[in-house]
């Protein structure tokens, strides 16, 4: 109970902080993107923003032997750079140039009730399906 | 087509970092929503009670905001609604191949000075800002 509810107020506070940024208006996300257009750099302000919090704090709260409510961190440790990384990345450039919508504000204004966002947020979780059903029939197919 | 606004988005982002930092300190968790949405799908998941609620908290703020803020989702552009489908489709696909978006990589792995996550940004940026250029000024034509 106490869990899903700091959980839901941590999504809130995301959220807040998403909305305030102007990353709920895709124009914003897409005048970042135009360099050779008249390019508004607020987006990389906002990621300044956030890696210089989050920098500090992570730091901090990973000197803890483990979270609040866990009994240990769930932090990715890979370092490879492979295949699947840069062309999923890569995709993601281009569907994220394509609509002026990144996951975390697609979903805000989805709340907000947008069409563009529902449709947006249909599509991507058509497209996140549609690859790990493929991901799991390509392991099958390796295991064999 | 729209103001430079520093001051808005370092708060803003601010406030995203915190979250993230909240998020890591109470779940241990790296606060990055493709992945959170994309493990609620995925089959044999076994935390997916706290990603509903996390994303829920994004969602349901989102109505919020249009109700008390609704400046805050007042963009002066907007794709074609079949190009959001496909740029859905293409996102949901590309952060499900790629672990990550612009939360999980772009400020999560940054911070963590992940080199996988400092190689994944720079890739979406890349292909972002030559996806705008193709589409704005080769096939639209220059504004």
């Amino acid at each position: 109970m106490k869990r899903n509810a700091v959980a839901f107020g941590t999504g809130a506070l995301f959220a807040a902080g998403l909305a305030i940024s102007g990353m709920t208006k895709p124009s914003k996300v897409v005048g970042f993107l135009d360099i050779s257009g008249a390019w508004d750099a607020s987006l990389a302000f906002v990621m300044l923003g956030a890696i210089v919090v989050h920098f500090i704090a992570y730091r901090v709260v990973m000197r803890r032997p483990a979270p609040l409510f866990d009994f240990k961190f769930h932090v990715p440790t890979r370092k490879d750079i492979d295949l699947r990384l840069m062309l999923g990345a890569a995709l993601f450039g281009v569907g994220w140039a394509l609509g002026g919508f990144c996951p975390g504000p697609g979903l805000v204004a989805l709340g907000g009730g947008s069409l563009n966002a529902v449709v947006f947020v249909v599509g991507m979780t058509i497209g996140m399906l549609v690859e790990q059903v493929a991901a799991r029939a390509l392991a099958r197919r390796k295991a064999h | 087509m729209n103001d430079f606004t520093p001051i808005s988005a370092l708060v803003g982002g601010a406030l995203i970092g915190l979250a993230a930092s909240l998020l890591l300190l109470t779940h241990g968790k790296v606060a990055g929503i493709s992945g959170l949405y994309g493990g609620m799908l995925r089959r044999g998941t076994s935390d997916r009670a706290f990603r509903f609620w996390f994303l829920g908290g994004l969602v349901v703020t989102g109505g919020l905001v249009k109700l008390m803020f609704p400046a805050a989702f007042a963009t002066t552009w907007s794709a074609t609604l079949p190009v959001v489908l496909a740029a859905g489709l293409i996102v949901g696909f590309g952060t499900q191949l790629g672990n990550g978006c612009t939360s999980g990589h772009g400020v999560c792995g940054i911070s963590r000075l992940s080199v996988r996550s400092l190689v994944a940004t720079a890739t979406f940026m890349l292909t972002g800002f030559a996806t705008v250029f193709i589409v704005r000024h080769l096939l639209e034509g220059s504004r």
